[in-house]
C-alpha cells in the first residue's frame, strides 16, 4: 500500500518550500495572492498575520495546493517533505491531502457533520485498517486532551463545547501525523482561557511530531503565542517576514508597525491607533507598494514599482525600501481617566435573569455613573451579554430593579418611558444583522429619529447627515445600502443610529469582537473620544481585557452569572483579586508570552 | 439649505439610481429560464388580453359543422357545438387567468398575513395559527373546494376565496419561516429596543425582508391556481356551458378529440404554456435573489434548515 507520508525526505531540504506561488482568478486576469516564497522546518510553527481581504486564508489554502472556487494557482511551487504538490495527479493529491498535508477549519461547529458522531469523523480520518481500533481513538482524543473515554466518542457535535469541538478537528488533522497543517483561525471563536489551552495542545502537538504548521490569524497577539516565525501579509504579498521576536520587537515594515499599534497591550496601558485609510480590494492590479497610499514613509519609489523582499537581518526580510527610516511614532498618551462620578446614571440591584426555568444572573448588583465608561468582562457564557440586554431592556425574562437617574427604570422596554429607552442606546455584537438591509443607512437612522422626535424632513436629513459625521462617515454613507457597508463601517453607522438620539449611556455588546484589530483600534478611539466629548456613560462588554484598558475607567468581571470583581481598570490589571480575573489576565494572549512560548519546541 | 441642496439631499436617499435598477434587471435576465420564462408567459397574456379585439367569429355563435376540421374560415375548426375554435380559444383565457391571479393574490396575501405573525409574534399566536392551518390541511383540499362549490353555487368570488383559503395555510407555512429568520435579527431587537409596537416592525422590518419569499410563492401559487381553476372549469363549476373558457373546452371536446383534436390541444397547450411560464420565471427570480443581486436578499447561508423544517411538513 501507498503511504505517502513514509517516504523518504530528502536531506538538506526544509520540510515545508514554497516558492513564488502564485494564486489567480480563474480568467488570470486578478492575482490574489502574488510571490509568496516561505520555508518551515519539521516541528516549527510558521504565523500568518493580516487584515480581513488580506488574502491570509487564500494563501494558506494554497498551501495545500487548494483554491476556493474561481480561483486558480497561477504559479510557484509546493514541496513538502520532498514531494511537489503542484506536479501531483489530482487523484493523488486527494490521497495526500488529510496523510501529507491538513487543514483545521476556523468554524469546527460548521466543518464537523451533525449527523454523525465524534468516534465515527475521527475513524474516517485513519487508514481504513486503523478505523475499527478503538485504542487509537482514544489515543487521538488523549494527545489534544479531550476524556479519553468511550462515551465522548459517541457523542454529537452539538453536544461539545466550541473549545472541544476545535480540539477533535485537531485531533482529525493530527490523527495521520501529517508534514504540514495548516490552521485558518482556529481559536478566533474561542474565549481566552480555551484559547489559551488549544494554542498550548497544538505547540505541544507540532514539537512532539514534528509536523510544520502554517497558523493563519488576524490577531498578532495570538501568533505570537504561538509562532516561532510570523509573516505578515498584504494585499496578497508577504511584506514582512522574520522570527516573531525580532518582527515585534523591531517591526521593519510600516504596516507591520500600524498592525502591532492597532492591537490593544494587556501589560501596557497606552491607547491603541487604528491605521487610517482601506485596505485595497482583494486582487487590485498593483504594480508597486500596495500599502504605500495609506504609508506616512511613502516616496516616489514605491509608487514606481514593487518593493522586492531584501534580508535586513537574520532571516528577517522585509518588503519595504524605507525599512531603515522609522516613522515618527505618534506618542501614545495614557487614556485620560475622568475621575469617577459620584452621581450614578444607572444602578442595577439584584438583577436575575433566566432562559425558561435556568437562571443565568444570579442577583447582580452594580452602578455606572454619569460619563464613566465601566467594562463588563467575563468568559463566554458567564452572563456578561445578558446583563447587558436586561439594562437595554431586551431581556424580557428578568428580576430584580433597576434605576435610572434615581427612578425605577422598568426591566421590559414596552414598559419603559420614550425617554428612557432614548437616553439609553444599545449597540449589537454583530454589525451585519443589526441594520434592515432592505433600508439605507441614512433611512435607518432618520426611522429611529422620528421614533423620538417630530422633525421636518430637512431638519431630519440634517441630524442624520451630522451623526454620521459624528463617526467620521462621509454623508454619501446615508444613500448606501448596508452590503455595501464593510463591517467597521457598519459599526460606526450603528454608533451613528445610537448617537443621533442624544443618548446618556451606550450599551455595547462586544461591539469590536467581529471587526479586525485594526478596525476594532479605530472604534474604540472613537467612543473614548466620545466618551471625552459628550460626557457619554458606556457599559462596554468584552471578553478581551486588552481592550478594556484603552477605554474604560472601572472594570466589573462576571463568571457565571455572578460579579465576581469590580474595581478602577488600573486596580484589577495590576491586583486582581478574585480567581476569575487572574485566570483572564494569565491567558490573555500577550506580546511577552514568547519567553514561554515556542522555545520549548 | 437652499433649495438646491434640499432637492439634493432628497434625491440621496429616495431615489434609486437607475444603474443599479439597470443591473439587477439585466442580472436576472442572465439567468437561463428568465427568458423563456418571460416570453412563454407575455405570449400567453398576449392571447388573453388582445385575443377576444381580433376573434373572428363570436365565442358562442355556431358557425359550422360540430368537429368541423381546420380550413381557411376556422383555422382550428369547430368544436362539439360547431362553434369556432379559433375564437373560443382567443376569448377563453380571460375567466381563468383573473380567477387564478385574484386567488392567488388573496391566498398569498392571507398566508402572508397568517404566517408573519405567527413567525413574529411566536409563542400562543403562533400555536394557534399553525395549528388551525394544520386542521385545514388535514381536509383534502380539492374535494372540500367541489363540496363548496356544489352546495353554495359557482360563482366566480367564491371560487377565488376557496382557491386562496386553499392556498394560504401552505403559503403561511413557508413565510413564517422565513419570518422566524428575520424575527431573530439584531435589526427586530434593535426595533423593539426602541419601543417600536409590534405592528410597525412587522410591517416595516419583516415585510421587506420577506419580499422575496412571498413572490416566489405568488408564482408558484399562481400556477397551482391555473391547474385548480381549469380542473374546476373541466367539472363545469366555474362558468355556465356557453362561455368559452380553456378548461371548459377540454370537458366539452374530449368526446370528439379523433375528428378535431385542435379543440382539446390548443387550450391544454396554453396551460401548460402558461404554467411553464410562469415557474421559469419565479424559479429564476428565487435564484436571483437568493444570490444577493437585490439588497437585503436572503443569503443561502442565513436559511437554516432547521427553521425551514420547523412544524410538522
Amino acid at each position: 500500500m501507498r503511504s505517502p507520508v513514509s517516504s523518504p525526505v530528502s536531506c538538506g531540504e526544509a520540510a515545508v518550500v514554497v516558492r513564488g506561488l502564485r494564486v489567480t482568478t480563474a480568467d488570470g486576469r486578478r492575482c490574489l495572492v502574488d510571490d509568496a516564497s516561505l520555508e518551515l522546518e519539521a516541528g516549527e510553527v510558521l504565523g500568518i498575520v493580516g487584515e480581513s481581504g488580506s488574502g491570509k486564508t487564500t494563501l494558506g489554502l494554497a498551501l495545500l495546493h487548494h483554491c476556493r472556487r474561481g480561483l486558480r494557482i497561477g504559479g510557484g511551487t509546493i514541496r513538502v517533505a520532498g514531494r511537489d504538490l503542484g506536479g501531483a495527479a489530482p487523484g493523488d493529491l486527494r490521497q495526500l491531502r488529510g496523510r501529507l498535508v491538513c487543514y483545521v477549519p476556523q468554524d469546527p461547529a460548521s466543518a464537523l457533520n451533525p449527523a454523525l458522531r465524534i468516534g465515527t469523523q475521527l475513524a474516517e480520518c485513519l487508514e481504513p485498517r486503523a478505523r475499527r481500533d478503538r485504542t487509537r481513538l482514544l489515543d487521538l482524543l488523549r494527545a489534544v486532551k479531550l476524556p479519553p473515554q468511550a462515551n465522548f466518542l459517541e457523542s454529537f457535535p452539538h453536544q461539545l463545547s466550541g473549545g472541544q469541538l476545535q480540539r477533535v478537528a485537531i485531533a482529525m488533522a493530527f490523527a495521520n501525523r501529517p508534514r504540514l497543517i495548516v490552521m485558518d483561525e482556529p481559536t478566533t471563536g474561542l474565549d481566552v482561557t480555551t484559547q489559551a489551552h488549544v494554542l498550548e495542545t497544538v505547540r505541544q502537538l507540532c514539537g512532539q511530531h514534528a509536523v510544520a504548521a502554517i497558523y493563519v490569524s488576524h490577531d498578532i497577539a495570538v501568533v505570537a503565542a504561538i509562532a516561532r516565525r510570523v509573516a505578515v501579509v498584504y494585499a496578497g504579498r508577504i511584506v514582512e517576514i522574520g522570527p516573531t521576536e525580532r518582527v515585534l520587537r523591531h517591526p521593519a515594515h510600516p504596516y507591520t508597525r500600524a498592525l502591532i499599534h492597532a492591537v490593544p497591550d494587556i501589560d501596557d496601558a497606552t491607547p491603541v491607533s487604528g491605521i487610517p485609510g482601506h485596505a485595497p480590494e482583494a486582487g487590485a492590479e498593483s504594480s508597486c507598494c500596495s500599502f504605500a497610499p495609506r504609508c506616512t514613509l511613502a516616496v516616489d519609489a514605491c509608487r514606481e514599482r514593487l518593493p522586492a523582499l531584501v534580508v535586513i537581518a537574520a532571516a528577517h526580510e522585509v518588503r519595504c525600501p524605507r525599512s531603515a527610516d522609522p516613522e515618527p511614532v505618534p506618542p501614545r498618551g495614557p487614556v485620560a481617566v475622568r475621575a469617577a462620578s459620584v452621581r450614578p446614571l444607572l444602578a442595577a440591584h439584584g438583577l436575575r435573569a433566566f432562559y425558561g426555568r435556568r437562571e443565568v444572573l444570579h442577583g447582580v448588583s452594580f452602578a455606572v455613573g454619569a460619563g464613566e465608561c465601566v467594562a463588563l468582562v467575563g468568559e463566554s457564557g458567564s452572563g456578561k451579554t445578558t446583563l447587558a440586554r436586561c439594562i437595554g431592556g431586551l431581556h424580557g425574562e428578568a428580576g430584580g430593579s433597576m434605576t435610572f437617574h434615581g427612578e425605577t427604570l422598568p426591566l421590559d422596554t414596552r414598559r419603559r418611558s420614550a425617554a428612557a429607552r432614548r437616553r439609553i442606546q444599545y449597540i449589537f455584537q454583530n454589525p451585519y444583522g443589526s441594520f434592515n438591509p432592505r433600508r439605507s443607512i441614512g433611512a435607518s437612522l432618520a426611522l429611529t429619529l422620528a421614533q423620538f422626535e417630530t422633525l421636518s424632513g430637512s431638519e431630519r436629513r440634517a441630524k442624520v447627515l451630522a451623526a454620521l459625521d459624528q463617526v467620521s462617515l462621509p454623508a454619501s454613507m446615508a444613500d448606501r445600502y448596508p452590503r455595501d457597508l464593510s463591517g467597521g463601517q457598519r459599526q460606526r453607522a450603528a454608533i451613528a443610529r445610537a448617537l443621533i438620539t442624544d443618548p446618556e449611556l451606550l450599551v455595547c455588546d462586544e461591539i469590536t469582537s467581529a471587526l479586525d484589530v485594526s478596525v476594532q483600534a479605530v472604534i474604540t478611539v472613537l467612543l473614548s473620544e466620545l466618551q471625552r466629548e459628550r460626557g457619554l456613560a458606556m457599559l462596554f462588554v468584552t471578553h478581551n481585557l486588552a481592550v478594556v484598558r484603552g477605554i474604560a475607567q472601572r472594570v466589573v468581571v462576571m463568571q457565571e452569572g455572578n460579579l465576581v470583581e469590580e474595581g478602577p481598570t488600573d486596580a484589577v490589571m495590576r491586583r486582581p483579586q478574585s480567581d476569575e480575573t487572574k485566570r483572564l489576565l494569565r491567558d490573555a494572549p500577550r506580546f511577552t508570552a514568547k519567553a514561554r512560548g515556542c522555545d520549548t519546541l | 439649505m437652499s433649495a438646491a441642496a434640499r432637492s439634493a439631499a432628497r434625491s440621496a436617499w429616495t431615489v434609486r439610481s437607475v444603474p443599479a435598477w439597470m443591473r439587477g434587471a439585466r442580472a436576472f435576465f442572465a439567468r437561463g429560464g428568465a427568458i423563456w420564462g418571460a416570453a412563454l408567459t407575455a405570449a400567453v397574456l398576449l392571447v388573453v388580453a388582445i385575443g377576444p379585439f381580433v376573434a373572428h367569429y363570436s365565442p358562442i355563435d355556431f358557425v359550422g359543422a360540430p368537429f368541423e376540421s381546420p380550413s381557411l374560415d376556422m383555422p382550428l375548426g369547430a368544436d362539439i357545438m360547431g362553434r369556432d375554435v379559433l375564437s373560443r380559444v382567443l376569448s377563453g383565457g380571460t375567466v381563468i387567468l383573473s380567477l387564478s391571479a385574484l386567488a392567488t393574490v388573496l391566498g398569498v396575501a392571507l398566508g402572508g398575513l397568517l404566517g408573519i405573525s405567527a413567525g413574529y409574534l411566536k409563542g400562543a399566536a403562533d400555536d394557534l395559527i399553525m395549528r388551525t392551518l394544520d386542521v385545514l390541511l388535514a381536509f383534502p383540499q380539492t374535494i372540500l373546494a367541489l363540496l363548496f362549490v356544489s352546495v353554495l353555487g359557482s360563482s366566480f368570488l367564491l371560487i377565488a376565496l376557496l382557491v386562496a383559503a386553499i392556498h394560504a395555510p401552505q403559503v403561511a407555512r413557508v413565510i413564517r419561516a422565513a419570518a422566524l429568520r428575520v424575527a431573530g435579527e439584531d435589526f427586530v431587537e434593535y426595533a423593539k429596543g426602541i419601543g417600536i409596537p409590534p405592528l410597525k416592525i412587522m410591517v416595516r422590518e419583516i415585510v421587506p425582508n420577506v419580499i422575496g419569499p412571498l413572490l416566489v410563492e405568488g408564482g408558484l401559487r399562481f400556477t397551482y391556481s391555473i391547474a385548480l381553476i381549469a380542473g374546476l372549469s373541466f367539472l363545469g363549476l366555474a362558468q355556465d356551458p356557453p362561455a368559452a373558457n380553456w378548461g371548459l373546452m377540454l370537458n366539452e371536446n374530449r368526446i370528439g378529440l379523433t375528428q378535431n383534436p385542435w379543440a382539446v390541444v390548443v387550450p391544454v397547450a396554453l396551460i401548460a404554456i402558461l404554467t411553464v411560464g410562469v415557474n421559469l420565471l419565479t424559479d429564476a427570480y428565487g435564484s436571483w435573489a437568493v444570490q444577493g443581486n437585490r439588497p437585503g436578499a436572503p443569503q443561502p447561508a442565513d436559511i437554516k434548515a432547521a427553521e425551514i423544517l420547523d412544524g410538522p411538513l
